[in-house]
């Protein structure tokens, strides 16, 4: 074999390494990879039923259109750290509707007269029964539907920049 | 010995010990390799009987059961993944971090009666996430959801101490 | 005050690092003998300014400045003293600024022990540590900065996590770093050899030194680290091939390789190539592991705050320095020369073959490690690779390394023959003949064999002492003299080899481990493994910063007690979260480990476990640091010794 070409072979392994550990990242930022959660069952799949005080299932079919559906509670660090990229894209135009987790009623009111009230809707799980249909494994946690009801998309953890790029182009199509 | 053969040696030496690395992995593969699977697949993707795999889902909030096995402590909980939930069994310590209504991933094999008997049971427990209990935990702590994320690290020597946390924008600093 | 000028002090360090990266290495190119002589004065200038910033980072987290975002976060003012101070290295922000220093200490100790070192490779050593330093520092100064401000600051802390305070832990990551990072230094000579075009004898005698320390604490880490898993996670195992022990235990098999072959290097100027890439795989090993980890890609009981974002930052930075290092492996090897080659029975053909397995065995670990990160990624599976994957991969490719380790020391250097060498170890194979028979009587047929394999090698490692002062074939006061006469190395050589067999004798021990979860009321005996297991009662206690639930057990068997151990379950007061603290008892030959789980309406759910052998698994790692550490002490290998060829005669030298 060609000496030069054995004394590349490290260098060639390392960089197939690096390039995947690369889409690895960029996975976790966008939602497509992610290597410690359990994988969402509402993927692909028609929403859940559900009716809250707030809103249900049926208040988000009649829309005819996509919706983003994040759950938050005001007891969540990160949820604070989201709340300012949920506002800005709020301000695009993006139509955001709040599922409360576990959450007292005062206690949201307050979380979102303090840091602004990005959600069009927001409905009340006070019991997290909602949360355990959906399957949600921690606030905050995100969804898309797209506008015949199937569930797209779901990020869990705070938006980050690629996430939200990622919110604006399904949600908005 | 010449100087070809000794070569010939060292070369059928590394693919040797590759070789058989590569035949143990994929043998291994096949033998143990634990797949991860949720309640709704286990119907349409249910491994061999006698195959270990990975449950996971969220523990259903008061499912949790505590009974008795041969002077044993077991227990028997719900795991769900908001489309199907499938019973667990399990006997042994849970681990401190097992909560319902918190994530969990349950290592063991399907019964014939459709329950899942556990061998070990791992609470998923991620830092990015604040389970429901946690909201006592954080008012106790200096650490008030109110006082909001610290300002950008440019604006500290120009802040004051004990001006209104209220005023605080949130945001996330980098520093 | 205090924490700026931390941040001054690290800001300070990297202004010397980037000179430390320039400077020598371009003094070097060029052949100006001023700028190389630059080299150590910067070295020691980083390392000064980034002990004070760590000194800065300790003071802070001591006097409970909560005012710092990463104090805040992981301290309270009710933790110990202890934690305190251990707990600055105990975060994410912390352990990396930590690894900074240890990184400069390496650095340092190039410069002020390095005067033999002809100047240009001395001032490119240098250049190179200065480089990755570099790149570390001004990742720490970016994007984890552990003096960033919190406003307004907290009343307290968020506390760190229980688990984590905990003596065996509090001294197991500076260990632990020693060893990963000290394999920088064996880095840095293989590319500067590389940058030199040249690679001789004396090459391999210095590097053997750095290699050996380096490995000497990644042992004792990784070896603190199981430690710490056995008694404070209270689930009775030791190893779990969860990815983070997998990421400390890769460098140390190619560590282990690179510690073999740098000694054909230095004796037969053979392996160059091939020694100077598993230098540079063991270094690009450690980094990777803790970018893995640190980056969240791999998920792990023992982890700290992941952040994908920093994932990205570390990653250019492997990029850089592993592909670089590599890049340049592959445009500068060809002038390093072709290697000799020799008789495949010598002693550098079994230096071979330890190579070969040692790095077959690294590379099934690898896979098993990385295979479930690539089907999620490549095929959307979600699979996982537990313990029988690697006991089945790794055990079948450890056996002929145990076989080979008491047969190859045996053999004579160039030309060797197979027959005398095991005509010596006669008694030897009886010995672990007799050991696997006995161990058959009580065990299953593969921990029996482990059993056999072990006293193959304490004593195959003996039987080389035992050989070389002719014991019974001189009288004894000869072959006492002549024991003194030996080199230190010799010693390390077999402790190092005989550590390895306790090790082993543990493992297999503890395969043999008997465990139940018992339900008891107090007052209640059960009997596991032959033992009476008494629950006496079960008591509150109170802690500096939690409260407890103590049980009572006294052990006893066949009516004569044993002992009385009171394992605890402690519930935080600052964090939600209980821990469970094991109580061992241990007499060397068998552990009696006792765990207190939850209590139903009276009952103690307790879990009993009798771990035979289990300390020895602990033992023969300290046996093997010390073998390490005792052919560190050998004057021949230290740093300053003179350059020239060992003589022929062990009793030539004392």
């Amino acid at each position: 074999m060609n000496r030069r070409l054995l004394l590349l072979t490290p260098l060639g392994v390392a960089a197939i390494g690096g390039a995947s550990f690369w889409a690895m990242l960029r996975g976790m930022r966008t939602g497509s990879f992610d290597p410690r959660g359990i994988p969402s069952q509402m993927i692909d799949k028609p929403l859940p039923d559900f009716a809250l005080e707030g809103f249900g299932r049926a208040d988000i079919l009649v829309l005819k259109r996509p919706v983003v559906l994040n759950f938050f509670a005001s007891w969540c660090v990160p949820c604070i750290d989201e709340a300012a990229t949920l506002v800005t894209l709020n301000r695009a135009n993006v139509p955001i509707w709040g599922i409360a987790y576990k959450d007292k009623i005062p206690a949201t009111d307050a979380f979102l007269t303090k840091y602004g009230n990005p959600y069009r809707r927001v409905a009340r799980d006070l019991a997290g029964q909602v949360g355990i249909e959906w399957g949600v494994t921690g606030v905050p946690e995100t969804y898309i539907i797209d506008a015949a009801g199937i569930v797209r998309w779901r990020y869990s953890g705070p938006l980050s920049e690629q996430a939200v790029s990622v919110v604006t182009k399904l949600a908005t199509a | 010995m010449t100087r070809k053969n000794r070569r010939l040696i060292l070369v059928l030496g590394c693919v040797i010990g590759l070789g058989s690395a590569t035949v143990l992995v994929f043998q291994a593969f096949r033998a143990t390799g634990e797949l991860f699977i949720v309640p709704s697949k286990i119907a349409t993707n249910a491994p061999k009987a006698d195959r270990n795999f990975r449950l996971g889902g969220m523990v259903e909030s008061g499912s949790l059961q505590r009974f008795q096995d041969a002077n044993r402590p077991a227990v028997r909980f719900r795991v769900s993944d908001g489309v199907a939930s499938v019973s667990v069994e399990y006997v042994g310590i849970l681990p401190d971090l097992f909560r319902e209504g918190q994530g969990v991933v349950t290592l063991g094999k399907m019964r014939a009666d459709g329950s899942f008997a556990a061998q070990e049971v791992l609470a998923k427990h991620d830092e990015n996430y604040m389970p429901g209990d946690m909201a006592d935990e954080l008012k106790k702590t200096g650490w008030k959801p109110e006082q909001g994320a610290p300002p950008a690290a440019a604006l500290w020597n120009a802040a004051k101490a004990n001006t209104s946390s209220l005023q605080t924008p949130p945001g996330k600093v980098g520093g | 005050m205090i924490p700026e000028l931390g941040h001054f002090a690290l800001a300070l360090a990297i202004a010397f690092a980037v000179a430390q990266a320039i400077l020598p290495l371009w003094g070097a190119h060029r052949g100006n003998a001023r700028l190389m002589q630059a080299a150590p004065a910067l070295a020691l200038g980083q390392l000064i300014g980034l002990a004070a910033s760590f000194a800065c980072l300790v003071w802070v987290s001591v006097t409970d400045d909560f005012s710092v975002q990463n104090i805040a976060e992981n301290s309270h003012t009710l933790k110990p003293l202890l934690y305190k101070i251990t707990g600055a290295w105990g975060s994410h922000e912390g352990s990396i600024l930590f690894w900074c220093l240890i990184l400069s200490v390496c650095g340092g100790a190039v410069a002020l022990f390095g005067g033999p070192l002809p100047a240009s490779l001395r001032a490119r050593v240098i250049g190179i540590l200065g480089f990755t330093a570099f790149g570390f520092e001004l990742f720490t100064l970016i994007e984890s900065n552990p003096f960033a401000r919190i406003w307004p600051p907290p009343l307290d802390g968020r506390d760190m996590n229980p688990l984590l305070q905990d003596p065996g832990l509090a001294s197991h990551p500076p260990i632990l770093y020693l060893g990963y990072v000290g394999f920088a230094v064996p880095f840095a000579f293989a590319v500067a050899a590389l940058l030199e075009g040249r690679i001789d004898a004396a090459w391999g005698r210095w590097v053997r030194p750095w290699t050996l320390a380096a490995w000497c604490f990644l042992t004792s880490g990784i070896a603190l680290g199981s430690w710490w898993s056995y008694y404070v996670l209270g689930w009775g195992g030791y190893w779990f091939w969860d990815p983070v022990e997998n990421a400390s235990l890769l460098p140390w098999l190619t560590g282990t390789a690179l510690l073999h072959s740098a000694i054909v290097v230095e004796k037969r100027e053979a392996l160059k190539t091939w020694t100077v890439l598993l230098a540079i795989g063991t270094f690009a090993l450690s980094l990777s592991g803790t970018f893995l980890v640190r980056s969240g890609i791999l998920n792990s009981v023992h982890s700290f705050a992941n952040d994908p974002a920093r994932g990205v930052f570390i990653l250019g930075l492997l990029a850089l320095i592993i592909g670089g290092s590599l890049l340049i492996f592959a445009l500068r090897a060809p002038t390093l020369g072709s290697s000799g080659l020799f008789a495949p029975i010598s002693r550098e053909g079994a230096l071979v073959l330890n190579n070969i397995l040692l790095c077959s065995i690294a590379a099934v670990v690898l896979t098993g490690t990385l295979y479930p990160l690539f089907a999620d990624l490549l095929m959307s599976m979600k699979i996982s690779v537990g313990p029988p994957f690697f006991q089945a991969t790794v055990l079948p490719l450890a056996a002929p390394v145990f076989g080979a380790m008491a047969v190859a020391p045996m053999l004579s250097w160039k030309r060797a023959t197979l027959g005398p060498a095991l005509v010596r170890l006669w008694w030897v194979a009886l010995v672990a003949l007799a050991a696997g028979l006995f161990a058959s009587l009580g065990m299953k047929a593969v921990p029996a064999l482990a059993m056999g394999a072990a006293a193959w090698m304490i004593f195959g490692a003996l039987a080389e002492i035992i050989e070389r002062v002719r014991l019974f074939r001189v009288p004894l006061g000869n072959s006492v003299a002549r024991l003194f006469a030996l080199k230190l190395s010799t010693f390390g050589t077999t402790l190092g080899h005989a550590g390895l067999g306790v090790t082993v004798a543990g493992l297999a021990g503890m395969s043999m481990t008997v465990e139940q979860v018992v339900l008891v009321r107090p007052g209640e005996t059960v009997q596991v493994a032959g033992y009476d297991w008494h629950l006496a009662g079960m008591h509150d206690a109170k802690g500096s910063n939690y409260n407890a639930r103590v049980a009572t057990i006294e052990v006893s068997r066949d009516g004569a007690p044993i002992v009385t151990l009171s394992p605890e379950r402690r519930a935080f007061t600052t964090q939600t979260m209980t821990t469970t603290e094991a109580k061992i008892s241990t007499n060397f030959v068998r552990d009696l480990y006792a765990v207190l789980g939850e209590e139903r309406d009276g009952a103690a759910v307790l879990r009993l476990h009798m771990n035979p052998l289990a300390p020895w698994i602990w033992l023969g790692a300290l046996i093997m640091a010390m073998g390490g550490f005792c052919s560190l002490a050998d004057r021949r290998l230290r740093i300053a010794a003179p350059t020239r060829a060992a003589a022929p005669t062990a009793l030539s030298r004392t």
